[in-house]
C-alpha cells in the first residue's frame, strides 16, 4: 500500500444553492478539539449577509407555494441524503467536539423527520373554525413569516444548527443559518446533504463566520421577517431586539438550558407563522 | 342565461378525436400463480384447502389463485397481531414513524408496478390508478407516519393509547387505497391489522404485503387475510379484537354493527351514498359539466361518494343535459391499461348484473336512459355511461346506490327545494354545490347532510382531511385528526 495523499475539501458557503467563497476572501482556522488543526472555514462577510437575504426572498415565494406535503417530503429527503453520510458527519463531530458525534447525527435525522412529519400538520393543529357570532365563516390559518435569520448554537454543531433551519423551513420560510463558530465543518457537511436533496436554492443558506459581526447587520434589515437568536444563549440580546424592531422582524429568544437532544414542542416553528383570518358571508 | 351560456356547435367529437392505443406494459404487474395469506411476517398456506380465483375484468381472463381463510386462519392472524402489537406500542413512537415512512416511500417507489396491477385486477383506467390511487395512497402513508410520534398534539389529551387489534375490511373500488386508509392510522396510533380485501381485489394487498416485508416492518403488525364475505365474517365477529373498521355496503355494515353490539369493541362504518350534486343557475356551466362527469364516471361511478343524483336549477337544467351528453360522447370506454381511457370496465360481472337490474327497474319506473355511442370490448363486464331524465325523487335510481357509471337528473326550483331534494336520502356521506356565489356555496355546505361537502369540485381525498358520512352512510372518520379517533383511546391504557 503506497501512501496517498487526500485531497482535502475547501467549506465554503452556502448561498443560493451554491458554494462561494465569501467575497471578502476572509477566512479562519478551525481546530479539532485535540487542537490539530483542520481547516480554514470562510469569514462571511456583510456583504455576503446580504447577498444570502436577498436570494432567501427570492425563492421564498415558490417554497410558501409547494404543497405542505411536498415540503415535507423535501425534508424528509435531507433525512435520508444525511442518513447516507452518517459517518462522514460523525467523524467531523468527533474531532471538532470529542464528543459522541454518531449519537449527534442520529439525533439530527429523527429531527428531520419529525419536523417532515410536521408540514402537513401545522395547519390542523394550528389552525381554527372561528364560530363568530353572526352569519359568516370565518377561519384562522398559520402561513410563513417570511425569511428567517437563525443563529445556531456552538454545541450541538450540527443538531442545534438543523433543528434551527427544518423550524424555519419546514412551513414555508426559507432561511439564512449563522452555523457555530468554532465548529463549522459539520455544517459545511450539511450544506452539501441540503444542494443533493431537492431543496431548492436559496431556501437554506448557510454562511460560517462570525455572529456577533453578522448579526449587527442581520438584525437591522428591512427584509429579514425573523431572528432566532438560539446562539445567543446566556448573551444580552437587547441590542439584537432593538435593531430588529426597527422593522418589526419577530424574534426568537434563546431558550435558558435547553436540552436540544429532546423532543422539541413546536413552539419554534409556530414563532415563525403568521395567522391569517379570513371572513366570508354565509346566505344565498 | 343562454346569452351567458352560448350553447354547444355541433361537432362530431367521437370521430375527430381518436387515439391511437397508448397500452401500459402488463408484464410490469409481477403477478404470481398463487397467493398464501400473509400471517405474522410471512405467506402462509391457509389452514383448511381452499382457494379463490381473481379475474381481470376487462377480459373475464383469470389471474391467479389466492387462498380463502377460515375461522382458525382469522385466530391465527388476530394472536400474531396481538403479539405484535405488544412490543409495538411500546417502541419510540419516532421509531415507528420512521417504519411508516419506509413503508411509503416502497410505494412511491413501486408507484407504476402498483398502478399496473390495480387495473388489470380491478378494471380502473390506467390514469386513474397511476395519477390518484397510488399516489393517495403513498401520501397518506406519508401523512400518518408523521403522526406516530406527535399524537399528544392531535386533541386526544396527553399521550393517547392504542386500542390494540383492528379487524378491517376494504372493498373493491380502491383496493390499495383503501388498504392505506385504514392500515395507516391504525400503525402510526399503535395498533395492529388484520385485513381483509374484497374477493374481487386482493393482488395489491399482497404486494402490500410484500412491501412490510421489504420493509423489514415487525412480523403480525399487519396480516392480510384474502378471501369472500365468509372470511371477512369470520373476521369482524373474532373476540380478540379491539377494533373493527369496515368499508362496504350499508346493509353488511349494518349486520356488523348488530353483530357487535354489546361487546365494547370499537367500531367504524364507511356505507353507501347517494350524493346530490346541486348545481345553481350561476354556477360556470362549463367547469360544472365537467365536475358532473368526475363526479359520476370517475373509477366506473364505483364510488361510494360519487355524484349520483345531479339536482340542477330548472333555467339551466336542459343546457346542463345538453352539454353533459356532448361531453359523454367523447369519453372513451375500454382497455383500462390504456392511458386514453376514461371508464374502464365493471369490476365483476356480478356488479354489471346489479347495475344492468336497477336501471331497468329506474327505466320501469318511468325514468328515460340515455347513453352515448360507444362501441364496447367483447370480453370482460361494461356498461357504458348512461344518464337517467325524468326520473322521480321515488325513482329506484334516485334513491339506491347504483354503484356504477350512472347519473340520475334531478331539477330544482329555489335553494331550499335545492336542499330539501338533495336531503331526502337515507344517506350521506358526500355532496357537491357549484354555484360562483361563495355566500349561497357555504349556506347551502351548512344544510347538507353530509360528511364531505365539495364545492365547485368534486372527488377530492386528501389524508388531511377528514371522509366519512352521516346517517346510513355510516360513522367514524378517516383522514385528518378526526380520522386518529378511530384509533386511539385517551389516556393510558386500562
Amino acid at each position: 500500500m503506497t501512501d496517498r495523499i487526500a485531497v482535502r475539501r475547501t467549506p465554503k458557503l452556502f448561498v443560493g444553492g451554491a458554494f462561494p467563497r465569501s467575497e471578502s476572501g476572509r477566512s479562519y482556522p478551525v481546530d479539532a478539539s485535540d487542537g490539530t488543526y483542520l481547516a480554514h472555514a470562510a469569514l462571511a462577510s456583510r456583504k455576503d449577509a446580504r447577498d444570502a437575504v436577498q436570494v432567501a426572498r427570492k425563492a421564498q415565494p415558490g417554497w410558501a407555494g409547494r404543497t405542505a406535503y411536498n415540503r415535507g417530503q423535501v425534508l424528509y429527503r435531507v433525512a435520508e441524503i444525511l442518513e447516507g453520510r452518517a459517518e462522514q458527519l460523525a467523524d467531523e463531530l468527533d474531532a471538532a467536539t470529542g464528543g459522541d458525534g454518531a449519537a449527534e447525527v442520529a439525533a439530527t435525522i429523527d429531527r428531520l423527520v419529525w419536523y417532515a412529519g410536521w408540514a402537513d400538520k401545522v395547519s390542523l393543529v394550528d389552525a381554527t373554525i372561528n364560530p363568530v357570532a353572526g352569519s359568516y365563516l370565518s377561519w384562522t390559518t398559520p402561513g410563513p413569516t417570511g425569511v428567517v435569520v437563525a443563529f445556531a448554537p456552538e454545541q450541538p454543531a450540527l443538531l442545534g444548527l438543523v433543528e434551527l433551519v427544518a423550524a424555519a423551513v419546514v412551513t414555508g420560510n426559507t432561511v439564512v443559518a449563522v452555523t457555530s463558530h468554532a465548529h463549522p465543518l459539520p455544517a459545511v457537511s450539511l450544506a452539501e446533504v441540503m444542494a443533493t436533496s431537492d431543496v431548492p436554492g436559496g431556501v437554506v443558506n448557510l454562511l460560517t463566520g462570525d455572529r456577533d459581526e453578522l448579526v449587527e447587520r442581520l438584525a437591522s434589515h428591512r427584509d429579514v421577517n425573523a431572528l432566532d437568536l438560539a446562539g445567543f444563549a446566556g448573551q444580552d440580546i437587547t441590542p439584537h431586539e432593538v435593531a430588529a424592531a426597527g422593522a418589526f422582524a419577530r424574534v426568537v429568544p434563546p431558550v435558558p438550558e435547553i436540552d436540544w437532544y429532546a423532543t422539541p414542542s413546536p413552539r419554534r416553528m409556530l414563532a415563525l407563522t403568521e395567522a391569517k383570518t379570513v371572513w366570508h358571508p354565509v346566505g344565498t | 342565461m343562454t346569452d351567458l351560456h352560448p350553447r354547444h356547435v355541433d361537432v362530431d367529437l367521437t370521430s375527430a378525436w381518436d387515439y391511437a392505443p397508448a397500452p401500459e406494459a402488463r408484464g410490469l404487474a409481477n403477478i404470481r400463480d398463487s397467493y398464501g395469506l400473509f400471517v405474522d411476517g410471512e405467506f402462509v398456506d391457509p389452514a383448511e384447502d381452499g382457494s379463490l380465483t381473481t379475474y381481470d375484468p376487462s377480459t373475464g381472463e383469470a389471474l391467479a389463485e389466492v387462498a380463502v381463510a377460515g375461522p382458525a386462519d382469522v385466530d391465527r392472524a388476530v394472536k400474531a397481531a396481538r403479539k405484535a402489537q405488544q412490543g409495538w406500542m411500546r417502541l419510540a413512537p419516532s421509531e415507528r414513524a420512521k417504519h411508516l415512512f419506509r413503508i411509503a416511500r416502497l410505494v412511491q417507489d413501486r408507484s407504476r408496478e402498483l398502478a399496473v396491477l390495480e387495473s388489470i385486477d380491478n378494471g380502473k383506467p390506467i390514469r386513474e390508478s397511476r395519477d390518484h390511487d397510488i399516489p393517495l395512497v403513498a401520501q397518506h402513508l406519508f401523512h400518518h407516519a408523521g403522526w406516530a410520534d406527535k399524537l399528544d398534539h392531535a386533541g386526544y389529551g396527553p399521550n393517547p393509547t392504542p386500542l390494540g387489534v383492528a379487524g378491517q375490511v376494504i372493498p373493491w373500488n380502491f383496493p390499495l387505497l383503501m388498504l392505506a386508509w385504514k392500515v395507516a392510522p391504525a400503525l402510526a396510533c399503535g395498533n395492529a391489522v388484520v385485513i381483509k380485501p374484497a374477493e374481487t381485489t386482493p393482488l395489491t394487498a399482497l404486494a402490500f404485503a410484500e412491501i412490510c416485508q421489504q420493509a423489514d416492518l415487525p412480523p403480525g403488525l399487519v396480516n392480510i387475510l384474502t378471501g369472500a364475505g365468509e372470511s371477512g365474517a369470520a373476521l369482524v365477529s373474532h373476540e380478540g379484537l379491539d377494533k373493527v373498521a369496515f368499508t362496504g355496503s350499508t346493509a353488511v355494515g349494518r349486520k356488523i354493527t348488530q353483530n357487535l353490539a354489546g361487546t365494547g369493541r370499537r367500531i367504524t362504518m364507511e356505507l353507501g351514498g347517494k350524493a346530490a350534486n346541486v348545481v345553481y343557475e350561476d354556477a360556470a356551466i362549463d367547469q360544472a359539466v365537467e365536475g358532473i362527469v368526475t363526479g359520476i364516471f370517475f373509477n366506473q361511478g364505483h364510488v361510494c361518494c360519487a355524484g349520483s343524483r345531479l339536482l340542477v336549477q330548472e333555467s339551466v337544467a336542459e343546457l346542463v343535459v345538453d352539454k353533459l351528453k356532448d361531453r359523454l360522447q367523447t369519453l372513451r370506454v375500454g382497455d383500462p391499461l390504456d392511458k386514453n381511457t376514461d371508464l374502464g370496465a365493471i369490476n365483476s360481472p356480478a356488479q354489471l348484473e346489479r347495475i344492468t337490474e336497477l336501471v331497468e327497474r329506474g327505466v320501469d319506473a318511468g325514468a328515460e336512459a340515455w347513453t352515448p355511442d360507444c362501441a364496447l370490448p367483447e370480453a370482460g363486464s361494461w356498461y357504458r355511461p348512461t344518464v337517467m331524465t325524468n326520473v322521480q325523487a321515488s325513482n329506484p335510481v334516485a334513491r339506491e346506490e347504483v354503484f356504477g357509471p350512472v347519473l340520475s337528473v334531478l331539477t330544482f326550483r329555489t335553494p331550499d327545494e335545492a336542499i330539501e331534494k338533495a336531503n331526502d336520502t337515507r344517506y350521506g356521506l358526500s355532496a357537491g354545490v357549484w354555484t360562483e356565489k361563495a355566500s349561497r356555496m357555504l349556506w347551502t355546505a351548512e344544510r347538507l347532510q353530509a360528511g364531505v361537502v365539495w364545492a365547485n369540485t368534486f372527488n377530492r381525498l386528501d389524508p388531511t382531511a377528514a371522509f366519512g358520512g352521516v346517517k346510513e352512510s355510516g360513522f367514524g372518520r378517516e383522514g385528518g385528526r378526526h380520522g386518529l379517533g378511530a384509533y386511539l383511546r385517551e389516556g393510558a391504557v386500562a
